[in-house]
């Protein structure tokens, strides 16, 4: 089965994000972006899904501005085997990105959708449950295992209480969670033979999607300071703390 | 403004994270709450009891029993009908159907709100915590997830709710629910825990998380929580990790064992009231959010704290 793998650019996760001075977002100039921690995840696992013989071809999509390219030549370094740059100046909600997804999808027509669960920069947790219900697929959120068979697909997801296995018919919609897998690097020769794989240009209106917000943002600031506080510098003295407290009599 | 809340349950009784979301949808209007499971009578009655409630819509049907999203989202969407606004607690229920109830309203959500500014504005986190942006939703139904930490709880009795049937949508044949492995815990629940003693990588294997966590954990009357690579590395299971992507917690105390204080980690304690780190790096980002910090050697302090407490 074809897997499509919908990639995002994000502020690196090393970056402690720096909040603008004029109260309009997260300073993005000269700070290292990276692909979303949670979409490598998802590459691998496609990739992996391919090592099984259970994926044909690995198609992966980014929504945003050009250098999204670069994201996607990550993908195609790790073993993608060719991507689509959806181009479009807007911060796409995750609204508008499941809509343009939904599109590539009827196009495409693949068996698996794996997306991430998050992007860690607007941490909405939206995209691949809004894609699901727009395609009427059913979703795996949050998955630590997928297991393919026929067109029955496996996913155990994290939950709040522990893990939670469901079948779901294919096509299904994935969205990964930390566990479900390591990422590899790319090596330098596949990053080199990533440069030449496809790479097609395309927009949101091809897919007839606006993506113009919905939402506005009205201010971003930093949250609240802790105060200092204090070392202590023995176990008695924790305890002298603990008591202070309340938290032991 | 009429709002229809999730009610998260086991089809047993209701769970605390649906009080936290009832006060904040009840900054919205009136607040009417949805019940779906299997076999769940009894969880409508018990959610009729919490004050300010009015309709307990009760979806009582074997396609609900698992809260499956494809089969749950159609039945919120139809009851949508008469609500302006669909307001779920951000649990892993909440999170996975709001977003399928926002697409099928052609909506969009804000996930994981922490406060009301007005009726269409409220603040969330973004960029794991390190930013709060307040954001203006567009005139329309609304979809939001509800940061239960953010909230004080409804009281759980003096309601008088009423309950009433919905009708149900069957199953959709989507999906089906094969089974699960729920962690067992005589504790305190990681959300609601007033104290929480958490160990990180430094605790190098299970074992030692029984032997030293948990001992200590217990003196206090704590709940148990954990790093990622505590949880990766199979100390615990994924279920107490605390984080970004894990459980938002903010105990009374919160107690770091071993743990360096990644921006991902804080992300998901450091609105606790107080924070007491333990770690033998004085340099550690996680003495810059403590407020009572110890430097040295965990294998030896927590033994003895636990011994003199
Ligand atoms: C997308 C993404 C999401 C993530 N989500 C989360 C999340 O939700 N939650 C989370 O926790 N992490 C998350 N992480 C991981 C996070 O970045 C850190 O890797 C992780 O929190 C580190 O865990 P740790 O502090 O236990 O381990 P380390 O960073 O290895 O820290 C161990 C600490 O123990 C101390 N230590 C060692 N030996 C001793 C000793 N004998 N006595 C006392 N102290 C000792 C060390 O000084 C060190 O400070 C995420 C990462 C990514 C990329």
């Amino acid at each position: 089965m074809k897997v499509l793998v919908p990639v995002k650019r994000v502020i690196d996760y090393n970056v402690k994000p720096r909040v603008k001075m004029d109260g309009t977002g997260v300073d993005l100039a000269n700070v290292k972006m990276s692909m979303n921690p949670f979409d490598e995840i998802a590459v691998e696992e496609a990739i992996r899904l391919r090592e099984k013989g259970v994926a044909t071809e690995i198609v992966a999509v980014s929504i945003g501005v050009q250098k999204c390219q670069e994201t996607l030549r990550t993908a195609l370094a790790m073993g993608a085997d060719r991507a689509i740059l959806v181009l479009t100046e807007d911060e796409a909600e995750p609204l508008a990105v499941a809509k343009i997804l939904k599109g590539i999808v009827d196009e495409e027509q693949p068996g698996l959708v794996i997306l991430g669960k998050q992007a860690i920069d607007d941490d909405s947790n939206q995209t691949g449950q809004m894609l699901a219900a727009l395609t009427g697929r059913p979703q795996g959120t949050f998955a630590s295992k997928v297991e393919v068979d026929g067109d029955s697909v496996k996913v155990t997801r994290e939950v709040d209480g522990g893990l939670e296995t469901v079948s779901l018919k294919a096509p299904a919609i994935v969205t990964t969670d930390l566990r479900l897998n390591e990422p590899r690097y790319a090596s330098l020769p596949n990053i080199m033979k990533a440069k030449s794989k496809p790479l097609a240009n395309k927009t949101p209106a091809d897919y007839g999607v606006d993506t113009a917000p919905r939402l506005k943002t009205l201010k971003v600031e930093e949250p609240a300071k802790r105060q200092a506080g204090v070392k202590v510098g023995d176990v008695d003295e924790l305890i002298g703390k603990l008591k202070v407290l309340g938290v032991v009599a | 403004m009429k709002t229809l809340v999730w009610v998260e349950h086991d089809n047993a009784s209701v769970k605390d994270a649906t009080l936290a979301t009832v006060t904040a949808a009840s900054q919205l209007g009136d607040v009417d709450l949805l019940v779906a499971g299997s076999g769940c009578a009894a969880v409508a009655d018990e959610a009729a009891g919490i004050a300010g409630v009015g309709t307990v819509y009760l979806a009582d049907d074997a396609a609900y029993e698992n809260a499956l999203a494809e089969n749950v989202a159609p039945l919120v969407v139809q009851l949508m009908g008469d609500h302006d606004a669909f307001v779920a607690p951000a649990t892993s229920n909440g999170k996975n159907i709001a977003p399928r109830v926002a697409a099928l309203l052609d909506v969009v959500q804000v996930s994981e709100i922490l406060s009301v500014v007005s009726a269409d504005t409220f603040t969330r986190p973004i960029y794991a915590g390190n930013a709060i942006a307040t954001v203006q939703a567009p005139a329309g139904k609304l979809v939001l997830t509800v940061r239960g930490t953010a909230f004080a709880k409804a009281e759980k009795t003096g309601g008088a709710g009423t309950v009433q049937a919905a009708a149900a949508g069957g199953d959709q044949g989507l999906s089906t629910f094969v089974g699960s492995e729920i962690s067992k815990s005589e504790r305190p629940e990681l959300t609601s825990a007033k104290i929480i003693v958490s160990g990180g990588r430094a605790l190098q294997n299970s074992e030692n998380f029984h032997t030293l966590i948990e001992p200590l954990a217990d003196k206090l009357g704590a709940g148990v929580g954990a790093s990622r690579a505590a949880v990766d590395a199979g100390y615990v299971p994924n279920d107490y990790q605390v984080g970004q992507t894990g459980k938002i917690v903010a105990p009374e105390v919160y107690i770091a064992v071993g743990i360096s204080g990644a921006i991902q980690h804080l992300a998901g304690m450091k609105d606790s009231k107080v924070i007491i780190a333990i770690n033998k790096d004085e340099d550690a980002p996680i003495f810059q959010v403590a407020d009572v910090g110890l430097v040295g050697d965990l294998f030896k302090i927590v033994p003895e704290l636990t011994g003199k407490l």
